[in-house]
């Protein structure tokens, strides 16, 4: 495996309230190497989001990190000051949101939010700049680019925006993007052509994607490796193709079967019973271990971290040798 | 009462369009036309007792403005709704309507905004059993209520709480007892799982399944999910601009598809089953409905098009297979049933 890119270490993100403090994600450890997409799957509120929002230091207060460390290259960026912090937004990391209309000014052509942002990280001379604006516009698939890029965010549709925010997030060459639900708000046949895109990106830039999605056909296509979420923590870890086909922890399993397919019209989904606890009533052990099928004595008492489940690792008990 | 094997839903020619035009000064002082947007076009359909017919298709495709129609919600510009013998357009007011709405419902797409925050779950449930009359008293209905919510897989003494104690699936699962507490045939639901994780979605989709076999019960279902409605339809119809481009048994529609935008959305799909799998993108967007493409509306994106697809409106007519496709290439016999050949 190639060197690590980004390395989340015990990651863990508190929101102090009123009425006690509430752990959103909880000792969160993975990888992502240079070139590789990392799919994070997992349903709402299972602080998938909040992971992907930590790296790039967009976290909301009061959520704030409580322990652990991410590094980007070796070098530690989850302590930098705000200014240190924004140089590398952008720079090394580009974000993509769900929703491309509130990514984009609505005030500023697209072409100016594109110069203004490669005159932030580099030493483009104006005229540069927007020669470059309209390689990235075209090279993310927006016809007509020249005379695109002076059209401000609402004359373009969804689909095009979207590209838009994909061009913002590559300009200046990031090592690594965030894509937090890049294709949720889009029709299949968008959401088909925006994947397609991301992939060749990755491809011919090398980048390194973590992409988020509460959608497992995208990472499907998608993503080398997966991380499985839930109630704030990696349920389950490995190449998509293992965690699709034999999904080793329960809920991983579970969630697969859940999922209505094409390809076949069975009568019943399988579905895991209840939902996911709540931040301030995850239970004492294993998390997952009220709605587990195959639960015993000692997933109520003690959490399980990740172990080698075969080709995947899982938090499990399952899995415990010796 | 119509005979049994009528289909409860006929719906011939329903058009609905809105008037989008700028406002009569802006008309009038910068010359601006009049603009009609041609939601629903024109739109043949049945749904058989006890049968579930799928609606699909992309954003502004008109398949919310049909639900709305079927329910009565809006009024259509032309067309008829027949359901169960009576034309629901040639019904004058409210008192009229009255019966009929009885026995049809709705499930919208959002469980947050669809339930009253300040009423307690009980009375949301109950609304419908009031409205109507169907029970006098109070303890009747009491013990509706508690039984409607079980029905769902929630509990009675669930009813004392307010909507926001719940989450988005058990929330959903409140709009269902709400919709059954009147006793109806007819259940329209607009992208009833959307907003629900998938393994909620599960849960919701099975008791759908479950209702309908326990209380006969005939749906209209919409959605953009096609793997959703794969799951879930008998039949399917699969709208573009306003128009049906194909409907058909889900069997059939889904292994033997034959409008290129069908083939076109099944292709689109990520499969689990297919990881790695190189998709074909498709190019282009959906036109906007406000200008729609003359001819077939589909011909700017199809790679079959030719000049009769881009002068003449193709309207649906039926096939070998069972469905009815609107397509001069497969009605032609230039585009032969089976997998989509590569474009060129």
């Amino acid at each position: 495996m190639a060197a690590a890119l980004l390395e989340v270490e015990h990651l863990r993100i508190e929101f102090p309230t009123r009425r006690g403090t509430l752990v959103a994600v909880d000792d969160v450890s993975f990888q992502i190497a240079e070139g590789e997409v990392l799919g994070v799957v997992g349903e709402s509120g299972a602080g998938k989001s909040l992971t992907g929002n930590a790296i790039i230091g967009l976290l909301e207060p009061p959520g704030r990190i409580a322990a652990g460390a991410i590094r980007l290259s070796g070098r530690r960026i989850d302590d930098l000051p705000y200014e240190e912090m924004r140089k590398i937004r952008g720079k090394q990391i580009g974000a993509v949101f769900q929703d491309p209309l509130t990514s984009l000014n609505p005030l500023y052509s697209v072409g100016g939010q594109l110069v203004e942002t490669i005159q932030t990280h580099t030493d483009m001379s104006p005229t540069q700049a927007r020669t470059r604006a309209v390689e990235l516009l075209a090279e993310v698939g927006i016809p007509g680019a020249e005379r695109r890029i002076d059209h401000y965010p609402h004359q373009f549709s969804g689909g095009m925006r979207q590209r838009v925010v994909i061009a913002l997030a590559i300009c200046v060459n990031p090592r690594l993007i965030i894509a937090d639900e890049p294709t949720t708000a889009l029709d299949v046949s968008i959401q088909a052509q925006i994947i397609a895109l991301l992939k060749r990106l990755c491809r011919d830039h090398g980048t390194a994607i973590m992409l988020i999605t509460h959608d497992m056909g995208v990472i499907a296509e998608t993503a080398d490796r997966v991380a499985v979420m839930y109630a704030g923590r990696i349920a389950e870890i490995g190449p998509v193709r293992s965690v699709i086909k034999q999904a080793k922890h329960p809920y991983s399993h579970g969630l697969m079967g859940s999922i209505p397919k094409i390809s076949d019209s069975k009568d019943r989904l399988e579905q895991i019973e209840g939902s996911m606890p709540r931040l301030t009533e995850i239970p004492p052990g294993c998390a997952f271990n009220p709605r587990c099928p195959q639960v015993f004595a000692r997933c109520r008492v003690e959490r399980p971290d990740l172990m080698d489940a075969g080709v995947t690792r899982a938090a499990c008990w399952l899995y415990a040798h010796g | 009462m119509a005979e049994m094997n009528a289909p409860l839903v006929k719906v011939v020619g329903l058009s609905r369009y809105f008037d989008v035009s700028a406002p009569w000064l802006n008309r009038v002082l910068e010359g601006q036309p009049r603009l009609i947007l041609r939601a629903v076009d024109g739109l043949d359909f049945e749904i058989n007792r006890g049968e579930t017919l799928a609606l699909v298709g992309e954003s502004g495709c008109g398949k919310s403005t049909v639900a709305r129609l079927v329910v009565g919600l809006y009024r259509p510009t032309a067309g008829s709704i027949v359901f169960d013998g009576v034309d629901m357009a040639g019904l004058g007011g409210r008192a009229e309507m009255a019966p009929i709405r009885r026995r049809l419902q709705m499930i919208f797409q959002d469980p947050f905004a669809s339930l009253n925050p300040r009423w307690r779950v009980s009375a949301i449930v109950s609304e419908p059993i009031r409205a109507f009359g169907l029970i006098e008293d109070e303890a009747a209905i009491v013990e509706r209520v508690g039984q409607l919510l079980r029905q769902v897989g929630l509990s009675p003494v669930d009813g004392e709480k307010y909507p926001h104690e719940f989450s988005g699936g058990q929330r959903q699962r409140i709009s269902i007892a709400r919709a059954l507490s009147s006793q109806p045939e007819f259940l329209v639901s607009d992208e009833p799982t959307s907003a629900l994780d998938v393994s909620v979605q599960a849960q919701i989709l099975n008791l759908m399944k479950d209702l309908q076999r326990q209380l006969g019960l005939t749906y209209l279902f919409i959605s953009h999910n096609l793997a959703v409605v794969r799951h879930i339809a008998d039949r399917v119809g699969v709208m573009y601009l306003g128009r049906l481009a194909e409907v058909g048994p889900a069997e059939t529609l889904f292994t033997l598809p034959r409008h290129p935008y069908t083939r076109m959305l099944l292709d689109t799909i990520p499969d689990l089953e297919m990881t790695g799998r190189q998709r074909t993108p498709v190019a282009g967007e959906v036109p906007n409905p406000i200008n729609p493409p003359t001819g077939c509306a589909f011909h700017p994106r199809c790679p079959f098009a030719n000049d009769r697809c881009r002068r003449e409106r193709p309207e649906p007519k039926p096939t070998e297979t069972g469905s009815a496709v609107a397509c001069h290439a497969v009605e032609e016999g230039r585009l032969p049933a089976g997998p989509l050949p590569a474009a060129a």
